[in-house]
């Protein structure tokens, strides 16, 4: 069992976790994944590291309630023990050689940026960070952020913080102004990372994405995550279990990955509103 | 007096349209007459020629003489001095191919129903017997194995009973390996995989879960942590694809997915939170065990109609006779000397959120026929030019195979694989790595539990050999 040593709510659905995996925390690296189950009945779902204190032996796991799995996930409070919770999986963020780099964020996809924008502040270097929200209600990390970066952009989708627009609005300003990356790395919805490729692509900077697709056993078992890639002219089909969580931008098939991501949305929706049920009729 | 009958003693199973709608097990078992009645049928000869055909040698002649005195309990202590699964074995090992392929009975009329005899004395065992595994005086010597399938769990009990003290690194979150996320329900009961597991666990086998080696920990990290030697038994976990048009479409499934989602994640439960296409028409593209394992799962499920494709003829399936029979019998149709082409899609130009974009709605085929025998003398089959047709279809299973996964590799330095990812061994079990020893399907690729298990049979007296070696000559640390 793993136990939940620290939980705190970044916003309305939002959660940070702590949870208390020794071994997990020993390995972990920035862009790696774990893959966890609330209890014996519960399906196995990855969420990338956002932290981990290898003393403490805890790893960090910040997650939206967007289905019935972190809904009940959230239910879980300091003291209770999550059922399994496997990792590091995937393959660390690649740091070697970059000197500035920029680290786009969206949504909650910026827990997962934030230890990446830390590891290269660690390592010295220039970090221009952009984390972008739908609106102020939803910012998450913004102090964390601010201190992991030379230079820091908030964007809001309604303007209600920061700057209003999306985060490839001050991402293109600035290579139009001559600013130039060693590379971009871009985590957040899959449509966001698609137009952050599409902003970059004439700059011939390289840029990462951090894919994030339904996945069972984490181990390059199933086959469930893989992805269409297009390299050297020729379709190819990579794991991103094994072969990611990141790759490169300017191959990844985004359209395919947001129809493969949509595989099970009728269940979900059912499920999602299933467990709202159940938890309504525990309340009364 | 030898019963003379030319035929096995049939084995009752649930009816074909009822089983083929619930996750019960399919054959029920023999009751005590039938398993003395078909015991009788054994010759006792001497050359016990079915001993030499079985992977892990059962003293086979012996323990039916026990099964036809109703000795049923002693009839499984001599199974088990050899074999650690036995309520598995005679489940899914194919013994046409090896133990009653050599029954002299065999020569005129069927042979004796080994596995069925096997599976009663480990079913009777189970329910009957309350006697605990003998645990045995530690030897101070710690073994590690990687993989909780069939070539681990065979490899842990036999070094448990000598004394070693092994643990068991499992990366999912439940001991068994394929045979908790490849073999379903109806085939093998996972009560009974627990069973025995637990009896490893009552003989002082440590088994951790949730542990992925070459990731949480490396098999260096493993030596360092004090374990002497090191069995990599880690199967064949990686699918293959056929590498067509449309193999990325929603509804498109490695058995290994389809399969893990049913059986390990227990999607057929209404409990279970993960889910799993149901209903329609599917395509089972392969005709090994798990395309059989794959078709009468998605039958169970609720599927209106499943085909299995298959390139060659009926007469080169190289599934088991049994499964291929109940298959039929439950209604999957057979396709073969049919190979896919391409998948194909809904795509609505007028409706780019049309729910049903991405989604399978078909599959074009081609008819095959089979050519010359290639040097191995397996005709292989050969295109029918212009016979295209289309297969309507909502789900389709790519169980073509699978190879060895690479985790273990990619982080074991001096680890020497062959062309194929498979890990190179001797006779022996041996790898290039001193210590370091492999077996099963991470060596082999995709093959049988029963080979497997030989395989941690193997492995477990080559560990043995090793550590007392290293004890009598210390210089050689």
């Amino acid at each position: 069992m793993y136990r939940i040593v620290n939980k705190a709510i970044l916003n309305a659905s939002v959660t940070l976790m702590d949870i208390e995996a020794p071994l997990v925390a020993k390995k972990a690296e920035a862009g790696q994944f774990v893959i966890l189950r609330v209890d014996s009945e519960g399906e196995r779902i990855p969420l990338t590291v956002a932290g981990f204190d290898r003393e403490a032996g805890t790893v960090r796991i910040i997650f939206q309630v967007v289905g019935a799995t972190t809904k009940k996930l959230n239910t879980k409070e300091v003291g209770d023990s999550l059922c399994d919770f496997v990792g590091p999986l995937g393959k660390k963020t690649e740091t070697e050689g970059i000197k500035k780099v920029c680290i786009v964020g969206g949504g909650v996809g910026c827990a997962i940026a934030l230890p990446v924008a830390q590891k290269f502040a660690a390592l010295g270097a220039d970090v221009t960070s952009i984390i972008g929200f739908r609106s102020r209600e939803l910012l998450i990390l913004e102090e964390d952020f601010a201190k992991a970066s030379n230079k820091l952009s908030v964007m809001t989708d309604d303007g209600s913080y920061g700057r209003q627009g999306n985060v490839c609005l001050p991402l293109s300003e600035m290579l139009e102004a001559g600013e130039r990356f060693d590379e971009v790395i871009a985590i957040g919805p899959l449509v966001m990372m698609k137009f952050v490729v599409e902003a970059v692509r004439p700059y011939g900077i390289p840029c990462t994405v951090s894919m994030n697709p339904i996945m069972i056993d984490g181990t390059g078992m199933c086959g469930g995550c893989r992805l269409t890639l297009n390299r050297d002219g020729k379709r190819v089909t990579e794991f991103a279990c094994v072969s990611g969580p990141d790759f490169n931008g300017y191959e990844v098939d985004f359209d395919e990955a947001m129809l493969r991501s949509g595989a099970y949305r009728d269940f979900e929706r059912h499920a999602y509103e299933d467990t709202c049920n159940l938890f309504s009729k525990e309340v009364k | 007096m030898a019963n003379m009958s030319l035929k096995k003693n049939e084995m009752p199973t649930q009816e074909p349209l009822v089983r083929a709608h619930n996750f019960s097990e399919v054959a029920l078992g023999y009751t005590e007459a039938m398993a003395l009645e078909e015991a009788q049928r054994c010759l006792n000869c001497k050359n016990m020629p079915c001993v030499s055909a079985c992977p892990v040698n059962i003293r086979i002649p012996k323990f039916i003489e026990k099964v036809k005195e109703g000795e049923f309990e002693e009839a499984y202590r001599i199974i088990s001095e050899t074999s650690t699964l036995p309520a598995v074995c005679g489940r899914v090992c194919p013994q046409e191919r090896q133990c009653e392929s050599k029954c002299v009975r065999g020569i005129k009329g069927e042979p004796v129903g080994i596995g069925r005899l096997e599976r009663f004395v480990a079913d009777w065992h189970n329910t009957y017997s309350s006697e605990t595994p003998e645990v045995n005086v530690p030897n101070g010597h710690k073994i590690a194995i990687i993989g909780s399938g069939p070539a681990g769990l065979t490899c842990a009990g036999d070094l448990a009973k000598k004394g070693y003290s092994v643990s068991v690194f499992e990366a999912l979150h439940e001991a068994g390996g394929v045979l908790v996320y490849g073999i379903p329900e109806f085939r093998l009961p996972k009560a009974i995989v627990k069973k025995e597991v637990d009896t490893l666990k009552a003989m002082g086998v440590d088994i951790q879960t949730n542990v992925v080696i070459g990731k949480t920990l490396t098999v260096d990290e493993l030596f360092e942590m004090g374990y002497e030697a090191v069995f990599v038994a880690s199967g064949a976990g990686l699918p293959s694809f056929m590498g067509i048009k449309g193999e990325s479409l929603n509804g498109v499934y490695s058995a290994n997915e389809f399969l893990t989602r049913s059986n390990l994640m227990k999607a057929y439960k209404d409990s279970s939170a993960t889910p799993v296409m149901k209903g329609g028409r599917v395509a089972v593209v392969g005709g090994g065990n798990v395309a059989m394992d794959s078709a009468r799962t998605a039958l169970r499920l609720g599927a209106d109609e499943v085909h299995i494709v298959y390139r060659r003829s009926m007469n080169e399936i190289p599934a088991r006779a049994e499964e291929v029979e109940h298959a039929k019998e439950e209604g999957v149709i057979f396709d073969v000397l049919t190979n896919p082409v391409e998948i194909l899609g809904y795509s609505n130009p007028e409706d780019k959120r049309d729910p049903k974009n991405g989604f399978v709605r078909g599959m074009t085929c081609v008819r095959m026929e089979l050519g010359e025998p290639d040097e191995r003398g397996r005709r292989s089959p050969v295109k029918i030019e212009g016979s295209e047709f289309l297969l309507e279809v909502d789900t389709v299973i790519m169980a073509i195979g699978t190879t060895p996964n690479p985790l273990i590799k990619m982080t074991t330095e001096g680890l020497e694989v062959n062309a194929r990812g498979g890990i190179i061994v001797n006779e022996n079990g041996e790898t290039s790595r001193k210590g370091i020893f492999a077996g099963g399907d991470a060596v082999t690729g995709a093959a049988t539990v029963i080979s497997a298990m030989g395989a941690g049979k193997i492995a477990a007296s080559a560990i043995d050999e090793y550590i007392s070696d290293r004890e009598k000559n210390p210089e050689k640390l």
